[in-house]
């Protein structure tokens, strides 16, 4: 039967088992929208705001479920306002799908209304891209764009689709899913042998993890392996939610804010085995530094990152599950006492740390101070500290909750501080470092996992796509948004508090937001919150209304994301303490 | 800082070219020279591409490419086992009293005359780099009005071929 290339679209999005998509309608893609309209019953779609947010939603999505998210905009404007969310993607590396209208072939080049090449905008963003001019090529091009998407390090991949290519129509064939898309590269038996050779020899092992355990579906499979050779563990920001964060052998992020006792472990390691990670310059600081003092065995699915930043004695390309699975039974079963008793005094050494920088916090004289932050009526002992409303609310989530995050300070204390139970509990922005992720990310987890979600952001983050809290209201999203309000953007004020004698150049917000009213406008509830009683009061009704709910916790402009190694500097700078 | 040769066999469709050289530019890489054509396979083209650099950044060259998606093959030629070949045409003043500097310069060069006018002669010449370098050198004083020239193509010797499996 012949049918039209926008109901090409919609059955081939059903058949790759996309249930849930988030979009923007438009000129160039109302045929597609109306096949969506006629096939409601059989997939979701979820307005947004704005473009932006639909693909951080799509992204959100990918990340909470493994699948692959997808997102359809119209042509010019609808395109280029994805871009920021394919390149969040990209960096992340989330399995995404891009559909974009486009104006009718004859158009393009044209400079045609609403006419933009966002082919080539999106080439360096995506893993791959495709414009379809010709029908009887779509239905196999998305089918290989949703393989592309998901295969080896998942990416984002775009299709864009003229309208005149949606509105022909040509003979469609269904074809069932693949139930593995693609041919799994394995690591090499001989290359495991050696690595087991060099983990059984070494002394002090350390194991650094990224997000490819999460991808890689190998939690599993890495707590068997740390156990096994009595290794501890640390991750860079990706790789968090891939392990309990109780578990004995687990150290927390390490890297630029990363936790003490991770980045000083790695430094005293002789040998730190790399997996699913690419050695972000965030994770190691000073590259020449950084792998003074061990040897590297990396072990990563995209072959291109072995030796990319930092070069390994062994790069290993395969997928991190087998190559653990069959690691394990190569190593010998061992136990590091020493070792171990290093560790305990690196996490006492941590915990006290942490202790002096507080103290230090705490007895400043806030009674004079003429910082932009909003804390004035409260007495200093009893103000909000990052630490505490994180606390405060991870006692009122549920433990399978998914924790989204914008960009800075909060983010870096989330990082740090939340507990994390379960991967894919924690969704940020890592590689862009995209502020105004958060919302439409957690939007977007909600849809697909239908959990209780909360979104910590910063009043900076928040400013940026607050508008979909109308999204939110309107699907009535559980989610719980948490403002770390100090009035300032705070990440970059530490940068000039520390780095830039205190010029703060345009980081003071000075914007009187009342974000109470701003989400009751939205139709939305809030409340405002300088204590931890009234957080505690906020929290508990929040959480019961499973509605989107705004708190606003009033917290200090100088409280400082610690520890923190100086951009470009290594663990042996690492700042602990702000005067 | 060595000179590497990579023979890349890629789909033949458009856009390929865009992302090849765009991921040069990208990851900070600099291309000396890149020539594109089709294969013996309507279906591929092969790109024979040639860049300075170290032994680290061949590597990550290597890799880089491998990981898109249009790049089918991707192999170093070494200079040894290569035949590495590029045309130049170029044309001269045509003046009586250097003409016959030209003709010989054709002759011993074995490049060709491919137009004659009054004023002007056009040679071309097929050769290592090296060769089309010292051509030019020799032609200078006699008054180049202009010349292009293809870039690279190289081959493997003997059996071996780059070719996608």
């Amino acid at each position: 039967m012949k049918i039209s290339g926008a109901k090409i679209v919609v059955e081939t999005l059903i058949e790759q088992g996309a249930d849930t998509v988030f979009g923007y309608p438009g000129g160039q893609v109302i045929n597609l929208f109306d096949e969506l309209y006629l096939n409601s019953d059989r997939i979701k779609h979820v307005l947004t705001a704005h473009e932006q947010g639909a693909a951080h939603a799509a992204d959100g999505y990918a990340r909470a479920t493994g699948k692959t998210g997808v997102v359809i905009a119209t042509s010019g404007p609808g395109a280029t306002n994805l871009v920021t969310g394919i390149a969040t993607a990209y960096l992340d590396s989330v399995p995404l799908v891009a559909i974009t209208g486009n104006v009718p072939c004859s158009l393009i080049g044209r400079d045609s209304f609403q006419e933009v090449d966002i082919v080539s905008i999106t080439m360096p963003v995506t893993k791959h891209n495709f414009i379809v001019k010709d029908i009887t090529e779509l239905a196999d091009t998305l089918r290989t764009a949703f393989r592309i998407a998901k295969s080896g390090r998942p990416g984002p991949v775009l299709v864009d689709i003229p309208k005149d290519v949606q509105t022909a129509v040509t003979e469609f064939e269904p074809k069932a899913a693949p139930a593995i898309p693609y041919p799994l590269t394995l690591a090499s038996e001989e290359k495991l042998r050696r690595a087991a050779e060099m983990i059984n020899a070494c002394q002090r092992p350390y194991i650094y993890f990224g997000g490819g355990i999460i991808s890689g579906k190998a939690s599993k499979e890495l707590i068997a392996f740390a156990e096994k050779i009595d290794a501890p563990m640390g991750c860079s920001l990706m790789g968090l939610s891939a392990v309990p964060y109780d578990h004995p052998k687990f150290l927390g992020m390490q890297g630029m804010h990363g936790h003490y006792a991770s980045s000083m472990a790695e430094d005293e390691a002789d040998l730190v085995i790399a997996l699913g990670a690419r050695f972000s310059d965030r994770a190691t600081g000073n590259k020449q530094r950084f792998a003074k003092n061990f040897k590297i065995i990396h072990i990563e699915i995209d072959n291109a990152e072995i030796h990319k930043n930092i070069p390994a004695q062994l790069g290993i390309n395969g997928d991190i599950c087998d190559a653990l699975d069959r690691l394990i039974e190569m190593v010998d079963e061992r136990k590091n006492p020493q070792w171990e008793a290093r560790i305990q005094q690196l996490r006492d050494e941590e915990k006290l740390r942490r202790e002096r920088a507080d103290s230090i916090h705490r007895e400043k004289n806030c009674e004079s101070c003429t910082a932009p932050c909003d804390n004035a009526g409260t007495p200093a002992q009893e103000r909000l500290t990052p630490y505490e409303i994180i606390d405060t609310i991870s006692r009122h989530a549920d433990e399978d909750a998914v924790v989204v995050t914008d960009v800075g300070q909060h983010q870096m204390w989330t990082a740090q501080r939340y507990p994390l139970k379960k991967p894919r509990t924690f969704l940020t922005s890592g590689g862009l470092g995209t502020m105004g992720y958060g919302l439409g990310a957690a939007i977007g987890a909600s849809a697909a996992v239908g959990k209780q979600t909360i979104l910590f952001t910063g009043d900076g983050s928040f400013g940026m796509n607050l508008n979909e809290l109308a999204t939110a209201v309107s699907r009535n999203t559980p989610v719980v948004i948490v403002i770390m309000n100090n009035g300032v953007l705070g990440m970059v004020r530490q940068w000039q508090t520390l780095f830039f004698e205190k010029h703060y150049s345009n980081t003071t917000l000075n914007r009187s937001t009342d974000f109470v009213k701003l989400a009751e406008a939205f139709g939305a509830q809030g409340a405002r919150c300088s204590t931890v009683g009234e957080l505690e009061a906020a929290a508990e009704k929040a959480f019961s209304l499973k509605k989107p709910f705004v708190i606003d916790c009033i917290i200090d402009c100088d409280e400082f994301v610690l520890p923190m190694l100086p951009p470009g500097g290594s663990i042996d700078n690492i700042i602990t303490e702000i005067k | 800082m060595d000179q590497y040769v990579i023979g890349v066999i890629v789909s033949n469709v458009s856009g390929v070219l865009s992302r090849v050289s765009g991921m040069f530019t990208r990851r900070g890489f600099n291309i000396d020279s890149l020539t594109v054509g089709e294969t013996e396979s309507g279906e591929f083209s092969r790109m024979t591409i040639s860049f300075h650099g170290d032994d680290d950044i061949k590597e990550r060259i290597l890799r880089q490419l491998q990981k898109l998606y249009d790049v089918k093959e991707v192999e170093v030629l070494e200079r040894k086992d290569t035949v590495i070949r590029e045309l130049l045409l170029i044309k001269v003043r045509n003046k009586t009293e250097s003409r016959q500097d030209v003709m010989t310069a054709v002759e011993i060069f074995r490049s060709k005359i491919v137009d004659y006018s009054p004023t002007s002669l056009t040679c071309e010449l097929t050769g290592e780099t090296s060769k089309i370098d010292a051509f030019i050198e020799l032609l200078k004083p006699y008054g180049i009005m202009e010349m292009c020239r293809t870039g690279i193509v190289a081959i493997e010797r003997g059996d071996n071929c780059l070719k996608t499996k």
